[in-house]
């Protein structure tokens, strides 16, 4: 009879906790999409907020995100996908590995404060850079590595081994064999890790606030849109921050907000999509 | 073929580089916190520094003293672990023992996806949520007491529910694949001597992937030591003995909020906070390798 009390009551619990974890995410996307729909419109896209013009808008800063999401990704996937091989396919030394593995597991546990205090001076002050998207690209390289690494490597380990000594069996190099087989039959996994480090990029605004700092202006020529790199650029986070706090313009936050998670939700439906079509590839071979 | 070997060999030493370079960020953080973060203590004398209570850095007599803010960041921290754990493992063993498939995976989802909710939007609900709740609740307790400074709802309780709930997903994660891992056998065992689901769950289950939620409690430690603009945002900004209902400064929000407009002595402190945080959470990596060697044995 006691017993099951106790396990009545233990199971209640377990239901309670699990209800309010759905519950809490249902309230926020509700939440957000409800405060924040009035405020999302073309123009809000679009344009950018000027006091002189009376403008609101999030578009220089929509442009700023892109900007910093392919510059960063352009960096920090090669380098990712290479250590990746180097660490699967290539070293020897057991040791170097390790020290390899264990810089990148603490890399990956630095918070971003420190990545921004790190690069604003590293990258800003030191490299002379100052505040500038190209500043907020070296410093998020830095912190999505690990991620692509991770995703890299337990993709590769997936791949059959018999690929391996199957194509160099028939002659092929080394370099040959990963460019032509190892690297396409691991390009879901590879792809995952990627998408994740995009969400990532997304959802920071430590290291940036410190390292690209906060412009919403959009750039008007050609001739602005290449030099943007150096100059200082805020990211929908950044200017969400912003507008949350010093400016209390809590309607760009929602709006803001709500464009972040619409991304996110994406990005989620993204990786779920493709490890799903990754388990279905593994299951055949 | 002589290309082709040239060709391999630049081939090795490219994904060689690639791989260091991992070595060399951290290599290079490290560096730069110690050159960055030791004159402080040199020019303030450690136990000044570390010890004494009161900052106020922009003042005629300025004075450096970060304890205040040390505490705060490990009492929110353990705070928003103490709440996290039970129901964190308590949705875990919802989805890994309990839940039909379906069901099991709309939970996980929506987990994974508060852990991809970007802080901002943590910290932006914090403040047009919570605050507004705390600040009612702060109203009821300290009405009759003169002595109590009102911040508007601004403080430590607040940042230790948004790092609960921020930390919440990490540990969920974990459990959920180190409950997985515990084997069948084990179950059966259990419910074949007589014990309930929930008996053997909590008496065979759990003990025996113990070492696997330990590492998502470590995890879920450097998460919320880490974290800076939702706690920013949301726990006021002013240095105090972290007591529930007053604002705070913890290491993280301490760096967000000054460091743009410090400079001098002021921003010398400012990199010893950051050195502190970063040994804090280099100290949290090695329970965490130490806690995973153990899980592997």
């Amino acid at each position: 009879m006691k017993r099951k009390l106790i396990d009545n009551t233990v199971q209640a619990l377990i239901y309670l906790c699990t209800i309010l974890s759905v519950l809490i995410l249902a309230g926020i996307i509700i939440y957000i999409f409800v405060k924040g729909l009035p405020y999302v419109s073309l123009s809000f896209l679009t344009s950018v907020t000027s006091p002189l013009k009376g403008t609101k808008g999030i578009a220089g800063n929509i442009v700023n995100t892109l900007m910093i999401i392919i510059m960063t990704m352009l960096m920090a996937t090669p380098i990712g996908i290479g250590g990746a091989i180097y660490l699967n396919e290539y070293a020897s030394n057991k040791k170097l590995v390790g020290i390899i593995e264990y810089a990148t597991e603490t890399l990956s546990g630095i918070p971003s404060i420190i990545f921004g205090l790190f690069g604003m001076v590293f990258f800003n002050e030191t490299l002379g850079l100052g505040y500038s998207l190209l500043s907020g690209c070296f410093t998020l390289t830095l912190m999505v590595l690990p991620l692509l690494i991770r995703n890299t490597q337990e993709a590769l380990k997936t791949v059959p081994e018999s690929y391996r000594t199957g194509a160099i069996g028939l002659g092929s190099g080394k370099w040959h064999m990963i460019r032509t087989i190892l690297i396409p039959s691991a390009l879901p996994g590879i792809i995952t890790g990627a998408i994740l480090a995009v969400g990532r990029i997304v959802g920071e605004s430590a290291a940036l606030l410190f390292t690209a700092g906060s412009a919403k202006i959009l750039p008007k020529t050609l001739m602005g849109f290449l030099e943007k790199p150096f100059y200082s650029g805020g990211t929908l986070t950044v200017q969400m921050y912003l507008s949350a706090t010093s400016e209390a313009d809590f309607n760009t936050a929602f709006g803001i907000a709500l464009v972040l998670l619409i991304i996110v939700l994406l990005i989620n439906y993204a990786t779920k999509l493709l490890s799903k079509r990754f388990d279905v590839n593994r299951g055949t071979n | 073929m002589k290309t082709k070997a040239i060709i391999e060999k630049i081939a090795h030493i490219i994904f060689l580089i690639s791989a260091v370079v991992a070595i060399f960020a951290v290599g290079a953080i490290t560096i730069f916190m110690f050159i960055k973060g030791t004159p402080a203590f040199k020019s303030i004398g450690f136990l000044d520094l570390l010890f004494k209570s009161e900052w106020a850095p922009t003042a005629t007599n300025p004075t450096y003293g970060i304890a205040y803010i040390i505490l705060s960041s490990i009492v929110a921290t353990f705070s928003a672990i103490i709440i996290s754990i039970p129901i964190g493992l308590l949705t875990a063993v919802y989805i890994a023992e309990m839940a039909n498939n379906k069901l099991g995976e709309i939970v996980r989802t929506a987990v994974e996806l508060l852990a991809a909710i970007p802080s901002v939007i943590y910290g932006l609900l914090g403040i047009m949520i919570l605050n507004p709740l705390m600040y009612k609740l702060e109203r009821l307790i300290f009405i009759n007491n003169p002595n109590h400074q009102f911040t508007g709802g601004s403080n430590l309780l607040s940042a230790i529910i948004v790092l609960a709930l921020m930390i919440l997903p990490t540990i969920v994660s974990v459990s959920v694949s180190s409950l997985n891992a515990v084997s069948d056998k084990l179950r059966s065992a259990s419910l074949a001597l007589g014990a309930s689901k929930i008996q053997s769950i909590f008496s065979v289950v759990i003990p025996a992937a113990k070492s696997g939620i330990l590492t998502g409690a470590v995890l879920g430690i450097g998460r919320a030591l880490g974290e800076a603009m939702a706690i920013n945002m949301v726990a006021g900004g002013v240095v105090n003995f972290p007591l529930p209902f007053n604002s705070i400064r913890t290491l993280t929000t301490q760096l967000v909020s000054e460091i743009a407009y410090s400079s001098g002595l002021h921003r010398q402190v400012l990199f010893t906070v950051g050195l502190i945080l970063y040994l804090f959470i280099m100290f949290v990596n090695f329970c965490l390798l130490k806690v995973r060697k153990k899980e592997e044995d």
